[in-house]
């Protein structure tokens, strides 16, 4: 069976999705992204769905699973780099994304990831309000 | 109107599904369908291609590409299967109905994201659902 990458930087997950998805690898990643959390300790999860060129009702119900599967689990989600066209159908489509954090880029989504485990955390970084 | 192509797509695993996207996003290529059609045309496909394999197991996808005049061309996609059919056909349309566990968008999403959209079923005989998607449109 085909299965997505999943690799670990530090408290993070990366994931890339680089293929088509369908129903099972969809299905696959979900559960292989839960015990990878759990097994690392991650606090944060950054899918890049930039090469994925449909994402449909039961995809986009897999990401929000994953999201809220791994709120639970305290770590924080982001999908980033979807395609315009696949926004586009998305909500044409009807689908709420509720829950699930997105950025425009893998660089903008690892700050967002960053800025939210330190926002649990409780740390106040005075730096990132005055960045020199 | 003439049709342009014909070919029928035998769909009995996810994996024919895969197959499916590959043949209709080179027929879009084809008639230089826009990404942001082509891309709905395919979630649209991808949604009845999952209730044909969820409700009834497999089934068969009709590909045309039709021509109503020089400008417009567009791609049809015909879902056939002799599943259990659907009950209440009105019912299934609307948004947030479910009979599986799943969202309920399926087809009225399918429906909101091409042209043409005609859905006939009989209980104990099948389904079929046909749409339509222009090249401009």
């Amino acid at each position: 069976m085909d299965r997505i990458p999943i690799l670990k930087m530090g408290d993070f997950l990366l994931v890339t999705v680089q293929v088509d998805l369908y129903d099972r690898l969809a299905v696959g990643l979900e559960s292989d992204l839960v015990n990878m959390i759990n097994r690392h300790n991650a606090r944060g999860v950054l899918i890049d769905i930039s090469a994925v060129s449909i994402v449909d009702s039961f995809m986009g119900r897999i990401l929000g699973n994953i999201a809220q599967m791994s709120k639970i689990l305290d770590a924080h989600t982001v999908v980033v780099g979807m395609q315009p066209a696949v926004a586009i159908t998305l909500t044409e489509l009807g689908l709420p994304m509720t829950g699930v954090h997105t950025a425009l880029n893998v660089e903008k989504g690892m700050e967002l990831l960053k800025e939210k485990i330190w926002a649990t955390n409780g740390v106040i970084s005075e730096e990132d309000d005055n960045p020199e | 109107m003439i049709i342009l192509n014909k070919e029928t797509i035998k769909i009995e695993t996810e994996q024919d599904a895969v197959f499916l996207r590959k043949r209709v996003t080179e027929y879009a290529a084809k008639i230089r369908m826009g990404l942001v059609n082509q891309t709905k045309l395919l979630t649209a496909a991808s949604e009845l291609v999952r209730n044909m394999l969820r409700y009834a197991g497999k089934g068969q996808v009709l590909c045309e590409v039709i021509s109503v005049s020089v400008l417009q061309t567009g791609i049809r996609l015909t879902f056939i299967d002799k599943g259990p059919g659907i009950k209440n056909v009105d019912e299934a349309m609307k948004d947030g109905f479910s009979t599986g566990k799943s969202l309920g968008v399926g087809l009225p999403g399918a429906k909101r994201l091409v042209n043409e959209f005609i859905i006939k079923s009989q209980v104990g005989k099948g389904t079929s659902v046909s749409i339509l998607k222009w090249k401009n449109g």
